[in-house]
Order: C-alpha cells, then sequence, then structure tokens
C-alpha cells in the first residue's frame, strides 16, 4: 500500500471513531432527555461519517487498488485531494455550527477534492494490458 | 476468504434488504406508523448495516496481512466481538426508536445501543490500524 494511500485508510479511521463516538452522545441525549443541545451537533456527526470515513476510505482504497504505472502516476494530485477534503470538512463543521457562516465554502473545496482525485484517478482506469514477453 | 469475513458481507446484504423494505415502509407512511420514526432507523440500516458492515468484511479479507506468521495479527477474537457489538447496538437500534417513540422511559435502550456501536466501531478501528500498513 503506497504511504499516502496508508495516511487516508487511518483518517478515515479517525473520523469514523469520532463520528461514531459522537452519534452514541446523540442517541444518549435523545434516550435520556438530556438539555445538552447536543442535536446541533448531528451535521457534524454527518459530516464525519459520509466524507471523513466513507469519501476518504474510497480514496485511501482506490488509490491503492487501481493500476498502478509510473507513466499513469499523478501523486500531487492526490495529496491535494486529501488536503481540499480535509479543509472542505473543517469548513462545513464550521458552518454548521457558528451562525452567520456559511458551508457552501467548505462544499466547494470538497468539489475540488473530487475533481483533484478524478484527475488523478482517470488514467488508472484502464483496460487490462496485454504483457509482452 | 476468512468465516468472520463472511459473516460481516452476509449479514451486511441481509441489512441492505431490511433497510430498503423500512425504505419502502418510509415512502408508504401507513397510519398506524406515523408515530414511529423510522427514518433513522432506515438510514441506519443502510449506512451501519450494509455500508459499514460490508466494508469491514471486506478490510477484513482484503487488507495487507499482519505478518506471515500471524496473518490476521495478535487480537483476531477483537473482529467478532466487533462484529457482535455491532449487530446487537444496531438491533438495539431498530427496536428501540419505536420504543421510545411509544414509551419515553425506555431511552436507555438507545444509549446502550449507542455505547455499543462505539464500542464495536472502536474494536474495528485498532484492530485494523497495523494492518494499514506501507507494502
Amino acid at each position: 500500500m503506497p504511504p499516502l494511500s496508508q495516511k487516508l485508510i487511518r483518517i478515515a479511521l479517525c473520523y469514523l471513531v469520532a463520528g461514531i463516538v459522537l452519534g452514541a452522545a446523540l442517541l444518549a441525549e435523545k434516550g435520556l432527555g438530556g438539555t445538552l443541545r447536543l442535536w446541533a451537533l448531528l451535521p457534524i456527526h454527518i459530516e464525519f461519517l459520509f466524507f471523513g470515513w466513507m469519501v476518504h476510505l474510497v480514496f485511501g482504497v482506490a488509490s491503492w487498488i487501481l493500476p498502478r504505472t509510473a507513466a499513469h502516476a499523478r501523486p500531487r494530485a492526490l495529496m491535494l485531494a486529501a488536503l481540499l477534503l480535509n479543509a472542505g470538512i473543517v469548513l462545513v463543521c464550521a458552518g454548521a455550527l457558528m451562525p452567520g457562516f456559511s458551508m457552501a465554502p467548505g462544499r466547494g473545496l470538497e468539489i475540488g477534492a473530487v475533481a483533484a482525485f478524478a484527475f488523478h484517478l482517470w488514467p488508472r482506469v484502464r483496460p487490462f494490458m496485454r504483457h509482452v514477453h | 476468504m476468512p468465516t468472520i469475513a463472511r459473516w460481516y458481507i452476509k449479514t451486511a446484504l441481509i441489512y441492505l434488504i431490511l433497510a430498503l423494505a423500512t425504505g419502502m415502509l418510509v415512502a408508504l407512511d401507513p397510519a398506524f406508523l406515523r408515530s414511529v420514526p423510522l427514518g433513522p432507523v432506515f438510514i441506519h440500516l443502510f449506512v451501519v448495516g450494509w455500508l459499514t458492515q460490508l466494508i469491514f468484511g471486506v478490510a477484513y479479507w482484503l487488507f495487507p496481512r499482519h505478518s506471515r506468521e500471524r496473518p490476521y495479527g495478535p487480537h483476531p477474537w477483537m473482529v467478532p466481538a466487533s462484529y457482535i457489538f455491532l449487530n446487537a447496538g444496531l438491533l438495539l437500534r431498530v427496536v428501540g426508536e419505536p420504543l421510545h417513540a411509544t414509551y419515553p422511559a425506555w431511552g436507555m435502550v438507545l444509549v446502550v445501543s449507542g455505547l455499543l456501536q462505539a464500542l464495536a466501531v472502536g474494536l474495528y478501528a485498532v484492530y485494523l490500524w497495523p494492518r494499514v500498513k506501507v507494502k
């Protein structure tokens, strides 16, 4: 597994744990009828699990497992995708928590992350090559 | 494919059917179910029961082996334990949502459900961490 794929998958695992712990706290608030107003954190729970866990995992596993050749390597695009995705998640969470702060810039960065990832992956999605001995 | 990976993947397929059946109930919106919050049940059957469980099963099978001597690591028991906690937690959520909506005093079921799912995910993440490695 390449080092960047390893980082992406480990970041995904961190987001998974954070997202599920937050979900357990929300569920506890719901079940016990608490007054902590944790439900304001529901968008963070969703953001962590969809973009933090699943999108990071897909980026990490796809960049590891799809066919690789030196000619098709675009490692900078993958690095850019990782940076934009994490910045996007932070800004979306800030937008969800802070009044008057929009989630739109975060979503914009996430679109950029997916575009960079698609640019990285595009030439690697190809038919089998015939081996010449 | 290892036994526990097959358990995860086959259970995930069953949850997909359950999730879609629940989604159908949400869409039909029958009068006798109007007081029951089926939306969260549908989403969690799909995301936890189907997607996360499928990922856990495939990752256990596919990710780089821990070592030649111990391909599944020094603590492989963590994975079946995680499977039991995750499914117990999810089933408690399925039962707990309508129960809590009808009898709010049963809210503790939701608390236990959340704790079990968090424990399951924590165990699995700790287990998988060393198998996410550079080769």
